[in-house]
């Protein structure tokens, strides 16, 4: 059994986005759900630099340097779309209007604090924070993408973070390459797994105490889950 | 009739002096003022305190600046692929004030619309509180943020009338619209120049009272 990768990962959080819902994905990994979400599902996303309705990549010769994702990268804007200031762009997040962010994480806690804005280790830069912090703090709810562990094998679900925080209690659901883990008062609970892992594999493989969902969905090797809604 | 129309780049900054605060509009490269930016670094300045959401990326953007070791501070929040300021940074001849992008985006909102500040949760329980009064309303823990204004604010529109009221092109308009608000000197550079007249009302974005000077860029 090998861990999902990325892609298959992306379609397995894309397949969970709550219908006609504003979503917000984070620079990295997540920016891959946007090929993910079947165009019937009314999935609106929310670009900080102020676009509503970001549509996907541009054919090649078409970009414009001046509509452009958060990671920089040319977009499109979607049917509909709409364009705002900074400020209004962070309004709609801080403000509770976002429905959901997908984040990518070097640490979540059990208490569903986040840690995904530095390592803190000097990688020869400055440091960056750009809107984690803001997304973070201000979404309805706050799904993390990742790797189970880390490259070195280190967990990163674990009982407290050890990396700088980006906010503290937000994390509610984490989607992961071997389970999707919920983060609830009573503590994390395995809500699916990977086709063919065991529970005590993926608690091997986690920092912090892990119970089982009543019902437990199955994750397919593509991505798609079964027997849970 | 009021007209805000400069014809050279050295008027689009004339009067800016060592020591100054600058904004300067733009996310990466969308809504940066490129032909502005370029007369500050020929103007030669030093000891700038710069707020802008990035620090370049080793093109004809800060980078410039930061060659030229014209800045002191830079306020941002994401200055990463930054070549030129990374070097200064390291060396430790530039110091940086990192914050949330919302967060930086807000307290100029306040210095333009002269509130005292205002009360976020972003950075609660992290680095970020450091130095920051915290307060409680409502049984939620806040941050105190304090305004940001500068002496100068350059930023890039789309199309321009005479009087200067702005309009912007797509995602360009990021923090320009804002910072256009909270600056002593706003110059705007623009791709046109109508008549006062010839814009849509509906369209205009940063009316003119904000703005001081709006200049043409050459379109090649």
């Amino acid at each position: 059994m090998n861990p999902l990768n990325r892609q298959a990962l992306a379609r397995l959080v894309a397949s969970q986005l709550p219908r006609d819902s504003f979503v917000n994905l984070g620079i990295g990994a997540p920016t891959q759900i946007a090929d993910f979400v079947a165009p019937d599902a009314g999935v609106i996303l929310h670009s900080e630099n102020g676009i509503l309705n970001m549509g996907p990549a541009p054919r090649a010769g078409e970009e414009d340097p001046d509509l452009i994702n958060a990671g920089k990268s040319p977009v499109t804007l979607a049917l509909g779309g709409a364009f705002f200031d900074s400020s209004l762009a962070f309004a709609m997040m801080r403000g509770g209007h976002i429905d959901v962010a997908v984040l990518g994480a070097f640490q979540v806690s059990r208490r569903g604090d986040l840690a995904n804005w530095t390592t803190g280790k000097d990688d020869g830069e400055p440091p960056g924070v750009g809107g984690a912090i803001d997304l973070a703090v201000g979404a309805k709810a706050i799904w993390v993408m990742m790797d189970h562990v880390a490259r070195d094998g280190a967990p990163r679900i674990v009982s407290d973070c050890t990396l700088p925080l980006t906010a503290t209690n937000v994390v509610s659901r984490v989607f992961t390459s071997l389970a999707i883990i919920e983060v609830t008062e009573g503590g994390l609970l395995v809500s699916a797994m990977l086709e063919g892992a065991e529970f005590d594999h993926v608690q091997a493989a986690t920092g912090a105490p892990l119970r089982l969902a009543e019902r437990v969905g199955m994750i397919t090797a593509d991505g798609t889950l079964i027997g849970r809604s | 009739m009021r007209n805000v129309v400069v014809g050279t780049e050295a008027a689009a900054v004339a009067g800016l002096r060592d020591g100054h605060v600058v904004m300067v509009g733009g996310f990466g490269g969308a809504g940066l003022p490129r032909s502005i930016i370029k007369a500050v670094a020929e103007l030669g300045v030093r000891d700038l305190t710069v707020i802008s959401n990035n620090a370049g990326a080793g093109g004809d953007d800060l980078s410039l600046w930061f060659r030229q070791r014209m800045v002191r501070k830079i306020i941002c929040s994401y200055p990463r692929s930054a070549k030129d300021f990374t070097l200064q940074y390291r060396a430790g001849t530039v110091e940086l004030e990192l914050l949330p992008q919302g967060t930086l985006v807000e307290r100029i909102r306040a210095g333009g619309a002269g509130l005292g500040g205002f009360l976020s949760p972003v950075g609660v329980g992290t680095v970020f509180e450091r130095g920051k009064e915290k307060i409680t309303v409502g049984g939620r823990d806040f941050l105190l943020e304090l305004p940001l204004r500068a002496d100068f604010a350059l930023v890039k529109g789309r199309t321009a009338d005479t009087l200067g009221n702005v309009t912007y092109n797509k995602a360009a308009r990021n923090h320009c619209a804002v910072m256009a608000t909270a600056a002593d000197i706003v110059t705007v550079e623009v791709d046109r120049i109508v008549e006062a007249g010839g814009l849509d009302p509906e369209s205009i974005v940063t009316p003119c009272i904000f703005v001081d000077r709006v200049f043409a860029r050459a379109v090649a």
